[in-house]
């Protein structure tokens, strides 16, 4: 497994790189242009130079290595200077955001916070209540927790967050006035009113993100609970003797979560990526309403390292996704 | 007559800081919370031309001089406005000289001084900076400090309207100090200077994160000493029209919601919710359809579609034109997309005052069967009984109408494409998503400037209350092409020198009268003799506020927060 | 670890799909015959399946029974309220020519329901079965040769990786013209649409699927089937495919979801259809403004996404139950 790790981690390399590459070109075939949300009342020459102040009159090879050599020399160069208080990257460029023309890392790492609390607890919680769920909808098939749940998960994923979102602050904000309809940033936890505070503008996103990603993992643990219960090494083992409870959570568990174990390790990086609708309807201001708003302003050096982000995080999950099914089933071999 | 306006401006001055110091003193009114759903990006105005941005730098920065709300040209940084009358402006229109006001200091206490003024010049002027606001000096060969409070600004030929640059909030005076080395290709480098600015406006910032919060807090270097009523400013950006609207009208949790586009049923059921109360003034911003003079046919070669090599097939005939203007019921469209806050129009100057033309008969014009007559004139009539008219030769009245994607801009156009087709036009919708309509990416076929449409949709404004570079689009050598790179604002491809000699003669005369005449003749040219461009609807700028916010003196002829520092909190 | 082989499936020998290939041929009949009589005890799965044949009846003959034109604007007829309405509150405006209501410009809901659900169904159904049978391919060609595994998962966080909106915005800008002018502005938007969806959602499926496979690769009866020589083509959809259904079928579930919710996020950002074309993601979309007012245009059209895929859920719960020869015999 060690030498499949490390063999799987070498090979990253290059395809992150063609991944980036990709991506670049991708981005600059895409129509759109960073003078969209300019008035229209500036007239086009002055529009042409400010283009031109963006590099975008370089060729693409040109920009695609020029962000190369910022991404993987000078923005590591900055993280050691901040670490030991050394200066190797003055007077080097960074990867300025075009929106803001401050470093695009720099504002990535102000957003993480919000989106790892949001987004992140939204996950998790989604996680706890989905495998429980799904456990005890298998075992008790067509019962009326199952039916329920069923209900409830596909509604929670069928009606799109957009709907959701707003209905959650029409009821608990506008109406009851328990939550508020928007997030502060801005909050620091640093007493128990503050966390309470923090929890209560946390409660309607999170709850939104949690319906959306239990419902989802909840039925694939159900579905591959139901494939395991009928199997025969489900009856040796109570044949044998075991009580219910560890033939279900020793044995069938443990042999139905490899789709579980996928369908996670794929949603993490997108926990990076940030929920975009959500965090748009609760203006949480994340990693998604970076991307969203980088993608209508044709940021281009900011969805581009974004999504490299996003990409290094994919191809980093679904290596740790495969380690996964070999230590859940030692008999999956990769060589 | 110069020493006597100073004396009037010092009186009302004291006059009216005696009236306000009985009810404010700086910072009694804690916190005030403005929501910006477009959120802020940076706090130059240089560096960005977005509105939102320009209207979060106003907190901060301030020019020499501003419109108030009732258009009229204010001293702000400058003691008077230079005028012929009062010797600022040369006789020959080659040079506008401004004074500062006496002991205005930076955020930091430093003085501000004409070399300030100078120096912002040379910022924006600055090879390689891609500066937004370059228009502004468009003309300008030199600025240079006469004395310490005394800046001359030459153009190179004679300016018949001279209060352009360092006026409104696009171009407002930075600091030499702290953009010293932020000049040219640096100046995207600078970002302490481009988040946290030293003004001489009633804020100064605390903590900017992008697109996200800006923090502001009282100046306390601010020149009037009562001012601002407000301790600190949480700027919050993020999310849409309507979440704004519904945290400032129904949850109260914001002051002040700006630029709220909705639907007036959505907007008039949250206000009824009682927590606040929607503002609105008329500007310049017109609703309208462009009407392409080229022929835009996917069946001709890439580089010849949409150039004046293929003159439109019927859409160079008037007649057409004029029935599409008179199929249109301007007055539905104002009901359904912008009650209170729009109003029929067919203008595409629809203010200041002296420079509308009269379309008031126009505006109210609804006639589908004078249309339909025009139509049958121009040699149109549906004989094959498909509900499209075709002429002689077989060419149908088939038309793709485009515009970016906006709920409003939907809903018009269904409506349009209903009353066009009950006249007999064949109609086909596409929206194109605003990034790349308004992008003018030479590369996409959905940019306004490519118009690979036979009409489009969207609203335009200009800045300020004169409206020459605004008419001076429409001009031959402004068609966008493959020649230019599609760069360009005459999308209409509007080619006639007899506008162009009208054009010129506007732009050289300096007599009041007779610019008004000749703008309201240019005006007309276009809209209602032509009908080129089609105006629908005069479109006034929304904003919210709370109930418990005072002082809001919406303006659309500069920035909207250009009085923040007399905004206070009325007590109920 | 030491003790995972005991948590194994160590006696999994039975195949799911019995049946030497001489009697198959008679079987078949019967065997049909008894997956549709384990189908008709699923109550869940008749209902979901009544369900869904009404639905697309509704959608389908709807137009001849109800002969509004859902792009019809009375303008003076606009923001009705549903006549049940009138049950509760008498002074509403209802009129029988718009059973549903009508909305701010005065279309007629329901008409704009049958409507919308044609175009929802399609794109949804047939987006998803695209992405279904990509996601399947791709999965099970992984898992089950490892040679191909490298490659193919590796171009699988490839499209992960890509960013949807310039995706789409690029394939919009090198399609749309040439499928208008094949297919007409209708078909071109619609083929357009439903490829966008389908290859940029297949790629959860393909590592569910691939995950699946490559655990039941070492199961005894694949072991078994492979030592007595059976070749890869009859492996795959005899041994492999069968065992990897429910996740597929969840899949398939969640996609059809998702597919129609992703169609009215596209028009909403201006990649969608055009705005003459309501979809039901689109009519809960434009909506969601008026909700408190006019809580019925937002109930309608969101109950209509939700049966759905409700009962297409069901139908995938009472399909796996009957092709498990160990349920069908209970």
């Amino acid at each position: 497994m060690l030498t499949f790790t490390i063999r799987r981690l070498v090979l990253a390399i290059p395809t992150l790189l063609f991944i980036a590459l990709v991506i670049f070109l991708l981005l600059d075939m895409a129509p759109g242009d960073p003078m969209a949300d300019q008035p229209l009342t500036i007239p086009p020459e002055v529009r042409e130079e400010m283009r031109r102040a963006l590099g975008l009159d370089q060729p693409v090879y040109v920009r695609f290595g020029l962000w190369l050599y910022q991404f993987f020399v000078v923005e590591p160069l900055v993280v050691i200077d901040h670490l030991f208080g050394t200066a190797y990257s003055a007077g080097q460029a960074r990867v300025i955001s075009w929106q803001f023309k401050s470093p695009v890392m720099d504002i990535i790492v102000q957003r993480l916070p919000q989106t790892l609390w949001v987004v992140g607890s939204a996950y998790m919680l989604g996680v706890l209540i989905a495998i429980p769920i799904g456990i005890v909808s298998a075992v008790r098939q067509y019962s009326v927790f199952d039916q329920i749940g069923t209900f409830i998960s596909m509604v929670g994923f069928s009606v799109p967050t957009f709907f959701t979102g707003v209905l959650l602050i029409v009821i608990f904000s506008v109406n009851l006035g328990w939550f508020p309809s928007i997030y502060d940033t801005q909050l620091r936890v640093t007493d128990w009113s503050s966390f309470g505070q923090q929890v209560r503008q946390m409660a309607l996103p999170v709850f939104v993100l949690a319906l959306f990603n239990a419902a989802q993992i909840s039925r694939y643990m159900r579905a591959s609970m139901l494939d395991n219960m009928t199997q025969d090494y489900v009856r040796t083992a109570r044949a044998k003797g075991m009580d219910e409870r560890t033939v279900v959570l020793r044995h069938v568990l443990r042999n139905s979560m490899i789709p579980v174990v996928t369908v996670i390790a794929l949603g993490v990086p997108s926990v990076f990526g940030g929920a975009i609708i959500t965090e748009q309807v609760f203006k949480v201001n994340g990693l998604g309403a970076l991307l969203i708003t980088a993608i209508n302003a044709n940021d281009l050096p900011m969805v581009q390292t974004l999504t490299f982000i996003f990409a290094v995080l994919i191809v980093l999950f679904n290596l740790v996704a495969d380690v996964l099914y070999g230590i859940l089933d030692p008999r999956i071999r990769y060589d | 007559m110069r020493v006597k306006t100073a004396l009037l401006g010092v009186a009302s001055l004291a006059f009216a800081s005696q009236a306000m110091a009985q009810s404010t003193t700086r910072g009694e009114d804690g916190n005030l919370n403005i929501l910006f759903w477009q959120a802020v990006s940076i706090l130059n105005p240089y560096l960005s031309g977005g509105t939102k941005d320009v209207e979060a730098s106003a907190l901060v920065l301030e020019p020499l001089a501003r419109y108030d709300e009732n258009a009229t040209l204010i001293p702000w940084l400058a003691e008077e406005i230079p005028s012929l009358e009062n010797g600022g402006v040369a006789e020959d229109l080659t040079s506008i000289t401004w004074t500062l006001k006496e002991g205005i200091v930076w955020a930091d206490g430093s003085p501000v001084t004409a070399n300030d003024v100078v120096f912002t010049w040379q910022y924006c002027t600055a090879e390689g900076m891609g500066c937004a606001q370059e228009g502004k000096f468009e003309g300008v060969t030199n600025v240079e400090a006469v004395d310490d409070r005394t800046v001359r600004i030459t153009f190179g030929a004679p300016t018949p309207f001279p209060w352009v640059a360092f006026v409104g909030g696009q171009s407002p005076i930075i600091q030499a100090a702290q953009f010293a080395d932020c000049l040219g290709a640096a100046a995207a480098q600078c970002t302490e200077a481009n988040t946290k600015p030293i003004g001489t406006g009633p804020f100064q910032v605390t903590e900017f994160l992008p697109n996200d919060v800006i923090s502001f807090e009282a100046n306390p270097n601010y020149r009037d000493p009562a001012k601002p009523a407000f301790a600190t400013v949480t700027f919050k950006g993020g999310g849409d029209a309507a979440a704004a609207a519904r945290a400032v009208l129904e949850t109260g949790e914001f002051d002040y919601g700006w630029n709220l586009l909705l639907a007036p049923d959505v907007l008039a059921s949250m206000e009824a919710a009682g927590q606040g109360q929607i503002v609105s003034a008329f500007g310049t911003n017109v609703e309208r359809i462009e009407v392409n003079l080229t022929n835009p046919s996917p069946d001709l070669p890439e580089g010849e579609r949409s150039t004046v090599a293929h003159p439109h097939p019927f859409l160079t005939i008037p007649e057409v034109r004029e029935a599409l203007s008179l199929a249109i019921d301007r007055q539905t469209l104002v009901d359904v997309g912008y009650g209170e806050t729009g109003r029929p129009t067919c203008n595409l100057v629809p203010a200041p005052e002296i420079y509308k033309s009269d379309d008031a008969e126009c505006a109210a014009a609804y006639d589908p069967e004078r249309a339909m007559q025009l139509l049958e004139q121009a040699g149109f009539t549906d004989t094959d009984g498909d509900g499209v008219r075709e002429n002689a030769d077989g060419l149908r009245l088939s038309m793709l109408y485009q515009t970016s994607t906006n709920r409003v801009r939907q809903d018009f156009q269904a409506l349009i494409k209903e009353w066009w087709e009950e006249i007999g036009f064949e109609v086909e919708l596409r929206n194109v998503d605003a990034a790349v309509y308004f992008g003018g990416d030479p590369a996409s076929p959905d940019t306004i400037e490519k118009f690979y449409a036979d009409v489009e949709m969207y609203a335009n404004t200009f800045e300020g209350t004169d409206p020459t570079s605004y008419l001076a689009a429409y001009t031959c050598d402004k068609i966008p092409s493959p020649e230019n790179n599609w760069q360009g604002q005459n999308m209409n491809r509007v080619c006639d020198p007899a506008y162009e000699e009208m054009l010129a003669q506007f732009q050289g005369t300096a007599d009041q009268e007779e610019r008004s005449r000749l703008a309201k003749a240019l005006n007309s040219y276009l809209t209602i003799e032509n009908h080129i461009i089609i105006g629908l609807v005069d479109r006034g700028r929304v904003s919210a506020h709370s109930n418990t916010l005072g002082g809001v003196r919406l303006n659309t002829w500069d920035a909207e927060l250009w009085n923040i520092a007399d905004w206070h909190r009325l007590d109920n | 670890m030491t003790d995972a082989p005991a948590a194994g499936p160590s006696s999994a020998t039975k195949m799911p799909m019995p049946g030497p290939d001489v009697r198959l041929a008679a079987a078949g009949a019967s065997q049909w015959k008894d997956v549709w009589r384990q189908f008709r005890t699923h109550k869940g799965a008749v209902l979901g399946a009544t369900f869904l044949v009404l639905v697309t009846l509704f959608c389908i003959l709807g137009p001849w029974i109800w002969r509004v034109d859902p792009g019809d604007l009375d303008v003076r007829n606009k923001d009705l309220r549903p006549i049940y309405h009138a049950l509760w509150d008498s002074g509403a405006k209802v009129a029988w020519a718009h059973p549903l209501g009508s909305d701010n410009l005065g279309r007629d809901l329901l008409a704009s329901l049958i409507a919308g659900g044609r175009v929802s169904l399609a794109v949804g159904w047939t987006a998803m079965l695209l992405s279904m049978v990509i996601g399947t391919l791709v999965g099970v060609l992984a898992g089950y040769f490892w040679r191909l595994d490298g490659v193919l998962m590796r171009f699988t966080d490839l499209v992960l990786a890509l960013p949807l909106l310039p995706l789409l915005l690029v394939m919009m800008l090198l399609f749309r013209d040439s499928l208008r002018a094949a297919f007409g502005p209708e078909m071109g938007i619609f083929l357009l649409i439903v490829t966008g969806i389908g290859i940029t959602s297949w790629m959860n499926t393909a590592r569910i699927v691939r995950g699946d496979v490559l655990a039941l690769k070492e199961r005894e009866f694949i072991l078994a089937a492979r030592s007595i020589g059976t070749p890869a083509r009859r492996m795959i959809p005899r041994h492999i495919l069968p065992n990897v259904m429910s996740s597929i079928m969840v899949s398939a579930t969640l996609g059809l979801a998702s597919a129609i919710i992703t169609e009215s996020a596209l028009s909403f950002l201006g990649l969608g259809f055009p705005s003459d074309f309501p979809t039901w993601g689109k009519l809960l979309f434009d909506s969601t403004d008026r909700m408190a007012d006019f809580p019925e245009r937002v109930i309608w059209p969101g109950l209509a996404i939700s049966l759905t895929v409700l009962s297409v859920n069901y139908i995938g719960d009472g399909l796996r139950d009957a092709f498990d020869p160990r349920i069908r015999g209970r």
